[in-house]
């Protein structure tokens, strides 16, 4: 299953990429593959304030619905707004195009309680 | 097999068909609309095709070979009892008097038809345990919510506002808790213990003054019975909660037990499954809504009130959570329902329920020799084998199975529910079919079984030879195609 | 019983499960066993049972009344080729379509059924059908509080009675408050006072029937559009005689962002109320609040056009809790009925039929006028209009039902300030015959001196 350094990971299976004051976040390789063909995302809108591994919104393949949970908490700036017309960037490239919210952090601090790259790993392999 | 199996050609759509002015005359030519009605109020233009009546019978004609009923062939899908459909039912249903009878005529002009609708109405009371049945919700899920929606005002009544929780079984049909959460309560679940039941201990730990409802069905749709529903019901009702029978199973229990007696305080029936209504390619339903005395003057309105030798549609129900629908019933549906229980009487209806789980044991046993039945003990009306084993072995899926099946000529089980048996197929043979129809069930799932530690690609490729083979239903989700639209026009006319 | 268990069948049966008798396999606890006898109906041979519901049918004496009944309800001719084609056993017996591969006929009569609905409202996408006109509005309700989070509702007092109390019914479970416009003298909506009212803000939904209650068209003017639509407010339309569809102006064109209608009239029998057909309309944006089934064209594997059940995550049975909608079973078979309906009328026979409505139901408010009895609003109407009888109208619909006429609704049930009126409707079914005699004895009965 790909990782990608740099980024860290929740047991929920989303990842957050810190750029500064901001994040981006998205679902790993490993959920989106036991997942499915992804058929419809659905997200907060941009604005909201969002908290670490609170529910931000669904994923739907054709028969099942999974929730998701945000990684960190902050307000959500930008949603990725080309997954409306093209869920499938999510199976596609997890951790690229298929990514979900862009997130200005409300505590940095909060990353530690997210998994490496190395734990999340574990975390899957189990 | 449908007698299309050969015809693979697509279907052209309706509105690619015809020409205008090929039309049927079925009513005269009327005047132009602007001598009626102001131009303002009118539509521009009617984009629908005119076809002759021979080009729509031969369409319709069609479409019905490219589909499979319980008159083609065995339907075991589980909880949805697809037993057969006697005709006389339908004929009784629309009889001139029952189908012309606008529902505002008034109730001494409908003495006949509201007799229908009492005669049934007490029948399901005595079959089932209940005070009373409202015949007004029109499905399954409806009543679900009618019941909730007693719950709550019932709970409001006497001050107990903060009841606010419906404990639903983790085997529970879909609707169960889509119902809750129409009616504003929180859902919590409960996991089945290890020999598939709900545990009167687990479902303690949960239980408080926050409980409203415990929905459940019995036999459960695993097809086993919960023997300590007793347990479960004198739990929930020290608690101060109401018990919620989902009877979409009750075939399983005519003239055996009654959910009344179990300690159910309400439920609902789903007369096209127990009660031989057609099933029609998804509706319409009819979902009596049964409760015990004390919840009586909650009902829907209206409700069928006998005075003496008359009868009544009852409005003036101050507790009655009020109408759930246009109108009164799905009438028709009550005739068929009544018409069944003629066909049996109380002693049918007992032996209906036994073949039915007789047929059921059988299948189970049969289908055991070689494939994994995760609850080996008697079932009920219905049970679930698993396909997790072969699956590791050969890669094959419950729904590959599924489809396996369609190429042999039989109606796929319910796969993949209830969603705690993994690759699970749920069989409800029903009491309709035979030994031979059974046995040679069984023999096409062994075959496919074999098949499947020999050749699993042919399963995989199956099936073919249905009208079309596997549906993209990715594609179906991602790029929806709801509907034709005409080839020149803009979509909002 | 329709069970074909032999006792031979039986023995062998039992054998292979290894157990020596049924009543074995449906033992339960001792506190659950059955205590006396059942009371059910005896049971009866084939055609006694025939008897004795064709003695029960003969007892409807109101379907063989001449009858001016409408209100949601509606008997329109329905061509012989409608039942001999529905009734055919793979439709009538077939399950919901979730097998794709041996449903493509079903599949594809709803995915036409879909495209009948979107081009009657012009509306963009419609789903498989809901229970009903009632239910389709409370279910409409909800997808617009789903949109705007916003929990009250804002609908006319000319929709459907019957409409309304199942709206309510359904907000009790919600906790969503609902308000209702005035009405103005000529039987519509007041629009400046909906207009007015939305400017709060607080509404989900603003909805409004065409034809209302009255029969009378009643629609959003561009006035009251601008202010629901600045408010952020979901205009729906309610359509309760889906017949109107074919000669007015689709909700589509005067702004309807949800259409809940009954297609009823549409071959589907009156039936003492049931089962009928509703159905909900919409634009795309709100493709995934829309309740119910959805059928989507694709391919199969081959690449060959193929129907499927379609955004199925949406439903119940996927969803479970987190589902808007709790509906599984819908009135499918109805609406084949319906669609094979306007498959066989065709534009040119749905138009002849709207316009033959027109007239007859012009004829009725002429002849009654002429006897007297004076349509109660001049707005224009469809195929019903309120007719003031000078007096309470549920004596003179008694004086009626004495002479075997039911000459309409009595709007005094729900509206008291017409309790002098009664709705009276005409559909191509109407005769002049019944028409004149209709007039004649409403002549003798409205006028007569009503004795203390």
């Amino acid at each position: 299953m790909a990782l990608s350094e740099g980024l860290l990971y929740s047991k929920e299976h989303e990842w957050l990429r810190v750029e500064g004051e901001f994040g981006i976040v998205g679902i790993t390789d490993y959920a989106q593959n036991s997942l499915g063909d992804i058929v419809y995302v659905e997200l907060p809108r941009a604005g909201k304030q969002i908290a670490q591994f609170g529910g931000i919104g669904v994923v739907e393949s054709v028969k099942a619905v999974s929730d998701l949970f945000s990684p960190i908490s902050g307000e959500v700036l930008e949603v990725n707004a080309a997954l409306e017309g093209d869920p499938a960037a999510v199976n596609r490239d997890p951790y690229g195009e298929g990514w979900l919210l862009k997130v200005k952090l409300k505590d940095a601090d909060e990353t530690k309680n997210l998994l490496s790259a190395r734990d999340y790993e574990k975390l899957i392999a189990e | 097999m449908p007698a299309s199996s050969s015809d693979r050609t697509a279907s052209p759509l309706i509105f690619e068909l015809g020409q205008e002015g090929r039309a049927n005359r079925y009513v005269e030519e009327g005047k132009p609309l602007q001598s009626f009605l102001p131009a303002n109020v009118l539509r521009d233009e009617l984009p629908l095709p005119d076809n002759t009546e021979l080009d729509v019978v031969r369409h319709f004609t069609r479409l019905s070979q490219r589909t499979f009923g319980i008159d083609l062939g065995f339907y075991p899908l589980g909880s949805c009892t697809m037993k057969y459909n006697p005709r006389i039912n339908d004929a009784l249903a629309n009889l001139r008097e029952f189908a012309d009878l606008h529902p505002f005529a008034p109730d001494e002009l409908a003495q006949g038809a509201l007799q229908v609708m009492h005669e049934l109405e007490r029948s399901f009371c005595s079959l089932f345990g209940m005070a009373a049945f409202s015949l007004n919700p029109a499905a399954g899920a409806q009543a679900e919510l009618g019941a909730l929606l007693i719950a709550k005002k019932y709970f409001k009544d006497r001050g107990e506002t903060q009841r606010d929780k419906v404990i639903v079984p983790d085997t529970a049909h879909g609707t169960n808790p889509a119902s809750a959460t129409m009616c504003g309560f929180k859902v919590i679940s409960l996991r089945s213990d290890a020999h598939g039941r709900v545990d009167p201990a687990e479902i303690r730990k949960v239980l408080g003054p926050d409980t409203a409802v415990c929905m459940m069905t019995n036999p459960n749709t695993l097809g086993l019975f919960e023997e300590r529903i007793h347990e479960v019901a004198d739990a929930v009702h020290e608690a101060g909660g109401l018990m919620y029978y989902d009877g979409a199973n009750a075939n399983a229990l005519m003239g055996n037990a009654r959910p009344g007696d179990m300690g159910f305080d309400l439920m609902h029936l789903n007369t096209h499954k127990t009660f031989t209504i057609p099933h029609g390619g998804g509706g319409a339903g009819h979902g009596p809504l049964g409760v015990a005395e004390h919840l009586a003057e909650y009902l829907p309105t209206p409700y069928v009130v006998k005075d003496g030798e008359t009868y009544r549609l009852d409005f003036d129900r101050p507790k009655s959570i009020g109408p759930m629908r246009s109108f009164w019933s799905n009438f028709a549906h009550a005739v068929r329902a009544l018409a069944y229980l003629y066909a049996n009487g109380a002693e049918g209806l007992v032996k209906v329920s036994q073949y039915a789980v007789l047929n059921a044991n059988y299948l189970r046993v049969k289908i055991a020799e070689f494939l994994e039945t995760p609850y080996s003990e008697i079932c009920r009306h219905e049970f679930v084998a698993s396909a997790q084993a072969l699956k590791k072995e050969t890669g094959v899926r419950a729904l590959d199975i599924a489809k396996a099946l369609l190429d042999r000529g039989f109606m796929a089980p319910t796969i993949y529910f209830p969603l705690i048996v993994p690759e699970c197929l749920m069989i409800e043979p029903t009491e309709t079919e035979s030994k031979e129809t059974l046995d040679e069930f069984v023999a096409a799932l062994r075959d496919i079984v074999a098949t499947a530690k020999r050749d699993p690609q042919a399963l995989f490729d199956a099936p073919v030879t249905t009208v079309v083979g596997r549906v993209d239903e990715t594609r179906a989700a991602r790029q929806p195609d709801l509907r034709w639209t005409p080839p020149s026009a803009s979509k909002r006319t | 019983m329709y069970t074909p268990h032999t006792q031979r069948d039986i023995a062998q049966m039992l054998a292979a499960i290894g157990i020596d008798s049924i009543e074995k396999l449906l033992a339960v606890p001792e506190a659950l066993a059955l205590r006396g006898a059942l009371d059910v109906v005896p049971a009866l041979p084939e055609y006694q049972i025939r008897r004795r519901i064709e003695q029960l049918a003969k007892r409807n004496a109101g379907a063989d009344c001449i009858a001016f009944l409408g209100g949601g309800a509606y008997r329109h001719y329905a061509p012989p080729a409608i039942a001999a084609l529905a009734m055919r056993g793979e439709f009538l017996t077939a399950y919901t379509p979730y097998q794709a591969e041996v449903s493509q006929g079903s599949l594809q009569s709803i995915y036409e059924w879909q495209t009948y609905i979107c081009l009657l409202t012009g509306m963009e996408l419609a789903d498989a059908s809901v229970y009903d006109g009632a239910t389709a509005l409370a279910e409409s309700a909800i997808m617009a509080i789903n949109a705007t989070g916003r929990r009250r509702l804002l609908i006319s007092r000319a929709i459907h009675p019957n409409y309304r109390a199942v709206l309510r019914t359904y907000c009790e479970g919600l906790d969503v408050a609902i308000d209702e416009i005035a009405l103005t003298q000529d039987g519509t909506t007041d629009l400046a006072s909906l207009a007015s009212a939305v400017a709060s803000h607080e509404y989900a939904a603003a909805a409004v029937q065409s034809p209302n209650f009255f029969g009378n068209v009643d629609t959003l003017d561009t006035g009251a559009l601008a202010a629901v639509r600045t408010s952020g407010t979901v205009p729906i339309a309610v359509v309760a005689e889906a017949l109107s569809l074919a000669a007015l102006a689709t909700p589509a064109s005067w702004g309807a962002q949800i259409v809940a209608g009954e297609a009823q009239s549409f071959g589907v029998p009156p039936a003492y109320g049931g089962p009928h057909v509703g159905f909900i309309a919409t634009t795309n944006e709100h493709v995934r609040r829309i309740p119910g089934r959805l059928v989507g064209k694709t391919v199969d594997n081959a690449g060959r056009p193929a129907y499927v059940l379609t955004l199925q995550a949406r439903e119940q049975h996927i969803r479970r809790e987190r589902a808007t909608s709790n509906i599984c079973t819908n009135q499918a078979h109805c609406a084949l009925i319906a669609t094979i309906y306007l498959a066989l009328l065709g534009k040119t026979g749905l138009r002849n039929v709207a316009a033959l409505n027109l007239e007859r139901s012009r004829e009725l408010a002429t002849a009654v006028a002429n006897a007297g009895v004076k349509p109660r609003f001049s707005a224009p109407f469809f195929n019903e209009f309120a007719a003031d009888v000078g007096r309470p109208a549920r004596g003179v619909l008694a004086g009626l039902q004495e002479r075997g006429i039911l000459g309409g609704i009595d709007l005094g049930r729900w509206y008291p300030e017409y309790e002098n009126c009664m709705l009276m409707t005409a559909t191509e079914l109407t005769t002049s015959s019944e028409i004149a005699k209709v007039a004649a004895a409403l002549k003798e009965v409205a006028h007569a001196r009503v004795v203390v």
